[in-house]
């Protein structure tokens, strides 16, 4: 009885203050059988559907493995197929390599760019719209969309084809992808390089991933108090990782709309 | 009759070996639900009491907890296949076919284990998703949200290596396309940006260590093995360890504050 009159005042305190929303922490249940019941259930019916899935719909088995006949198409599994879908934008360094290991270190450091402290331990759009904007898009509009057109819609030659189309492994797809230097209004620059570093990719490349990240900052870090939150190093490093992120669509739309290949080449790797 | 019986429900119960295993009695008591979870090592992973509202199945999606039992579901039909299956090139897809076709009940395990695999790739990603959703990897989480990631990726890495395992076609170009991106690795590998500076060659690169050769072949068969049956699950029984752990230690399933 020796905390009752701390734990008094402490109710009186709350009192003064305006009232929280949230509810007390004592709301507390036992985990058994509570929790450990519907855990039961649920471990139940989860087995009971995998028995049955697995008694009706055998693994897929073909002939045996085979290093002189390579099928057309040859897809990763299914959950790999977003970063092969990728591959069509990117080189395989950036698509395979360099994009994936960023995906997971950017899952990574999300608790620690992401200051806000609302929205902790309940479902809410409204207090972090740009935390839940941002993991929206690249969950559900890169991840899932392209391993759905991967699964789905590529066929022989990793060609398009619409589910009602038949899969014709001679489709002949007109190549007419140019590179940045070589297309409409650049053509008149005559693809200025130097040490065969193409000028106009590394000019294009600096603008996005640098100098309007740092123009950005130095305009709106005086006004915006989440900036000034953030500090440069914590926003640092959410441009690069939107940008990085937002480099995919750009080049999907540059590659499907315009017929542009790489933006940028260099003798070691091209963009 | 009855009498009787109760005397022998007496005596069990309080014989010295019966008080050995279990030390309290079932009545529904607040002490002995306490004791349920406190006295059993398995349900210890739960603390006695949970929030009220971490118990509703639109909160959690007991996705997490789902994530789990495929996994345990995986190691115990995993061991079986283990007992058939050969990684050498020349016996693995006849121990497959041996399995289909003579093995009691081994076309089943083998589906359970196909399924219960990629239903854990798909569970793990909606586990990350609903924790995302709930903010719950806010501080004071964030250390788990990251162990949460690597287990995701150990998730897909072990899903990819027993791809191979089957040996057929299906399995051999779906691991040739996923791992031909080692060899554009920046530095490792030997179509990558700065190969030549690092002075990698087909026969010595990131690849080639992946793979124990140039093509997927046989070393590759085995080194995947090991890697699936061994390695992998065993670090991820850490990690999970680690991530179970620390849900407590960062005081409980997250509400609210």
């Amino acid at each position: 009885m020796a905390e009752a009159p701390g734990r008094a005042a402490v109710a009186e305190k709350a009192k003064a203050a305006p009232k929280p929303k949230i509810k007390p922490i004592e709301d507390r249940v036992h985990c058994w059988p509570y929790l450990v019941r519907s855990e039961y259930v649920c471990s139940i019916i989860i087995t009971a559907l995998l028995m049955v899935w697995s008694i009706g719909i055998d693994a897929p088995m073909e002939e045996p493995a085979n290093p002189t006949n390579t099928p057309n198409p040859s897809k990763a599994p299914w959950y790999f197929l977003g970063l092969q879908e990728m591959l069509v934008y990117f080189d395989p360094w950036m698509a395979g390599v360099v994009l994936p290991s960023l995906i997971i270190v950017g899952l990574m450091v999300i608790p620690f760019i992401d200051i806000n402290p609302r929205g902790n331990g309940y479902y809410t759009f409204q207090e972090r719209k740009f935390a839940v904007t941002m993991f929206l898009f690249g969950f559900l509009i890169l991840w899932v969309s392209l391993i759905v057109t991967g699964v789905f819609l590529r066929g022989p030659g990793w060609n398009l084809f619409w589910p009602w189309e038949v899969w014709d492994p001679h489709k002949v797809v007109a190549l007419t992808n140019v590179d940045l230097p070589y297309w409409g209004p650049f053509k008149v620059l005559g693809n200025p390089k130097i040490f065969d570093v193409e000028l106009l990719g590394l000019t294009l490349v600096t603008l996005y991933l640098i100098v309007l990240p740092v123009a950005f900052w130095f305009w709106k870090s005086k006004t915006s108090p989440i900036l000034q939150e953030l500090g440069p190093l914590r926003y640092g490093i959410v441009a690069f990782l939107f940008l990085t992120m937002m480099g995919l669509p750009i080049k999907m739309v540059l590659r499907i709309a315009f017929n542009i290949k790489y933006l940028w080449v260099t003798p070691w790797f091209n963009v | 009759m009855i009498k009787r019986l109760k005397d022998l429900k007496k005596t069990i119960l309080e014989s010295q070996v019966w008080r050995s295993m279990f030390r309290h009695d079932y009545a529904d008591t607040p002490r002995n639900r306490t004791l349920q979870i406190m006295s059993n090592v398995w349900m210890h992973l739960h603390p006695p009491k949970v929030r009220r509202h971490a118990i509703r199945i639109r909160f959690t999606w007991c996705m997490g907890g789902i994530t789990f039992l495929l996994f345990l579901v995986l190691t115990v039909t995993g061991v079986v296949l283990m007992f058939y299956y050969r990684p050498v090139a020349e016996y693995a897809y006849a121990d497959m076919k041996y399995l289909q076709f003579d093995v009691p009940f081994g076309m089943l395990v083998r589906n359970m284990h196909r399924w219960a695999a990629h239903g854990m790739v798909i569970t793990v990603w909606l586990h990350m998703f609903r924790v995302f959703m709930t903010g719950s990897y806010k501080s004071p989480r964030e250390f788990n949200w990251v162990i949460g990631v690597i287990l995701l990726t150990l998730t897909l890495l072990l899903s990819f290596t027993g791809y191979l395992l089957p040996w057929d076609q299906l399995s051999i170009w779906a691991v040739t396309v996923g791992t031909n991106m080692a060899r554009a690795t920046p530095l490792l590998g030997h179509e990558g940006p700065f190969a030549q500076v690092a002075g990698v060659t087909p026969r010595y690169d990131a690849r080639a260590f992946l793979l124990g050769g140039t093509i997927v072949g046989p070393p590759t068969l085995l080194r995947f093995y090991v890697l699936h049956c061994i390695f992998l699950p065993i670090l991820a029984s850490l990690l999970m360890i680690v991530h179970f752990w620390r849900i407590r230690k960062d005081g409980g399933i997250s509400g609210p504050l």
